[in-house]
């Protein structure tokens, strides 16, 4: 299965990302955090980044999404560090696109179709 | 330019960052979150001592590579995977050119190479008000320094003044990335704190390089 991961400044909207994600992948998606920096503070960390993409890894490619600025930095900063590996970034909003790559990663589906199912996040519109 | 002087390159930032950090964190506060100076402040003290952990046969190269690991990992903002990456980069591009000791075209090569870099992943264009306004005049200066047959050193300040010239140029822009691009002309006629630390560190770059009549770069201390 692809595993998720959820990149914030905040630790507790990357929890709650993940959990909200974990739900609707019907208790099946692997969802992990990576929020604050390494401190717990408001922030990024390409170590929590690094770890939290090991702890989602099961062998299937993870799937990266992330909130603003740093985070999205940090993200990009990691694939150039882990090129070669099975690990995207996606181009989608955080909790919609999460929600979309969890409940697609839960069908057993593959990284391009997971990857592709949270892009599709963006098209969803609100009004 | 030895591994020894591209340490003490990054100390003086490091010394520069910490006395100017203050105003990094205001200029940051007007149109960014406010943590600009905390961050790279936080991020070059981690930079010093990655630095300072390397063996004593180290390489320019393997010393900007460090540094620029250590900013990733610890200073928390856009500037650190920005300012690492930049480092990274710069000495990847030293591990290319040069062994031990580098001339003024390895160390262009190796700032172009950063700024390769910051505009790779920032994806920022000049005119919208970010690191790229300094770095770009720096890289600029520094090669048409470097065409003329400059010596490293006034190579390099002519980078620190090409950087100080294009930090101040942000001031009237309107930003168009990160927080500040949210604030639409408000973001306008203020100096872009990424710009302001860009020019820190190129002027690190001419002070240390300048030591001693530009010899010092190469020298062992």
């Amino acid at each position: 299965m692809v595993g998720l991961v959820v990149i914030s400044h905040s630790r507790t909207l990357a929890a709650g990302v993940a959990e909200l994600a974990r739900v609707m992948g019907v208790g099946e998606a692997v969802v992990e955090p990576a929020g604050g920096d390494a401190d717990g503070g408001l922030g990024t960390s390409i170590d929590l980044v690094e770890r939290a993409v090991a702890a989602a890894d099961r062998g299937d490619g993870v799937l990266l999404l992330t909130d603003i600025g740093s985070s999205v930095l940090t993200a990009k900063t990691y694939l150039e560090d882990a090129a070669g590996a099975a690990v995207r970034l996606a181009d989608a909003p955080l909790v919609e696109g999460a929600v979309a790559a969890a409940s697609m990663a839960a069908t057993g589906a593959g990284l391009d179709d997971v990857l592709a199912a949270a892009e599709s996040a963006r098209d969803h519109r609100k009004t | 330019m030895n591994a020894a002087g591209a340490a003490r390159w990054i100390r003086h930032t490091a010394h520069l960052v910490s006395a100017d950090a203050e105003r990094l964190t205001r200029l940051d506060a007007a149109i960014g979150d406010g943590d600009h100076g905390l961050n790279l402040d936080r991020g070059f003290t981690a930079a010093v001592a990655a630095v300072d952990a390397l063996p004593g046969d180290t390489t320019p190269a393997k010393v900007l590579i460090a540094a620029g690991r250590a900013i990733v990992s610890k200073t928390g903002g856009a500037s650190g995977p920005l300012y690492g990456t930049a480092l990274r980069r710069a000495g990847k591009a030293l591990a290319e050119t040069g062994g031990d000791e580098l001339d003024a075209a390895a160390l262009g090569a190796a700032l172009t190479a950063a700024l390769e870099g910051v505009q790779e992943l920032g994806q920022a264009a000049e005119g919208d008000k970010t690191m790229v306004d300094a770095l770009v005049p720096a890289v600029t200066a520094y090669e048409a320094a470097l065409a003329g047959g400059a010596d490293i050193a006034a190579c390099a300040r002519a980078a620190a003044d090409g950087a100080a010239q294009g930090a101040e140029s942000t001031v009237p822009l309107q930003a168009r990335k990160g927080r500040a691009s949210y604030l639409g002309p408000r973001s306008a006629g203020h100096l872009d704190p990424g710009a302001a630390s860009t020019a820190l560190i190129l002027r690190a770059l001419a002070d240390v390089t300048m030591e001693g009549g530009g010899d010092a770069w190469s020298g062992s201390s």
